[in-house]
């Protein structure tokens, strides 16, 4: 007998299969707060910034926090299907005879490659930086896009 | 030795506060990133608080303590399906003892590009004044 299955396989999926460890990991790490000093990289290998990785049915949506840089500073750049963030981010000096308390905000350039998983349409990329989140809007191409069909 | 990776950023990954922060809504808690500079003058505090608008910050301070809790607008990004995720978003959480009397009336809070700057200015202290003492 011939079964046909309606369905596609299960598509790939660029979601991170340990998201669900890494939640454990924090958990684990809150609770023994600083038994384990050493610091621990998450999947982008520590590259600044930390970025998110959303779609829908025809955008993806590529976000990253990056405080304190303004739209002067930032460059974004894409090619075939790699978005290329990169930038400086400054940090004002201190008067010379302030001392500190705490010093937890760092300064330095940044660059940061993000493969995007399909074929995209890179003449209608949009980029928005508010609040010091930056949000870049990427439209996939067209064929990729899924069609509706009607049925008459 | 060369250290050719000085000023190569690296991420200063969000650190959840583990404290008794109010948890009146769901969602993780963040504490910001701050630098704290103190002159005779002033004390400077910049946060990071990047997604937290104007209106979502709260900045409170009360006898000794600051305390700056930052609300993130909602994302209306629910319909989204999640290829990468490599930082949580949530709300922020932060409270100071400060040291030194703080001149309530005269602070000053910018929030730029999500860093918040805040300036508290000390109290002035009592200029010593000299007594002339008159003799005749």
């Amino acid at each position: 007998m011939l079964y046909r299955t309606s369905f596609s396989p299960p598509a790939w999926r660029y979601r991170n299969p340990f998201e669900e460890f890494e939640n454990v990991r924090q958990k684990m790490e809150n609770l023994f707060g600083t038994l384990s000093n050493r610091s621990y990289k998450s999947m982008g290998a520590g590259v600044f910034p930390a970025v998110n990785l959303t779609e829908d049915q025809g955008c993806y949506y590529v976000r990253a926090e990056i405080p304190g840089v303004k739209n002067d500073d930032l460059e974004l750049n894409i090619t075939d299907s790699t978005l290329t963030i990169g930038g400086e981010r400054k940090i004002p000096k201190e008067s010379e005879e302030a001392r500190y308390h705490r010093r937890e905000r760092k300064a330095g350039k940044f660059s940061r490659a993000i493969a995007l998983p399909g074929e995209i349409n890179s003449e209608k990329v949009e980029a928005a930086l508010v609040n010091g989140v930056l949000t870049v809007t990427v439209p996939k191409a067209e064929k990729v896009k899924p069609r509706q069909i009607t049925v008459r | 030795m060369t250290n050719t990776k000085t000023d190569e950023l690296q991420v200063n990954e969000k650190r959840e506060a583990a404290g008794p922060a109010e948890l009146t809504k769901p969602g993780p808690v963040f504490t910001p990133h701050v630098d704290i500079f103190e002159t005779e003058k002033d004390i400077a505090l910049s946060a990071d608080m990047p997604g937290v608008s104007a209106e979502n910050l709260d900045i409170d301070l009360r006898e000794n303590t600051l305390t700056l809790t930052g609300d993130i607008a909602g994302e209306n990004n629910n319909n989204e399906d999640r290829i990468y995720v490599e930082y949580k978003t949530g709300r922020y959480y932060r409270q100071f003892s400060l040291s030194g009397v703080i001149d309530q009336s005269k602070i000053d809070a910018r929030l730029n590009d999500g860093v918040l700057r805040l300036l508290l200015p000390k109290v002035e202290k009592a200029v010593p004044r000299q007594i002339s003492i008159k003799t005749g």
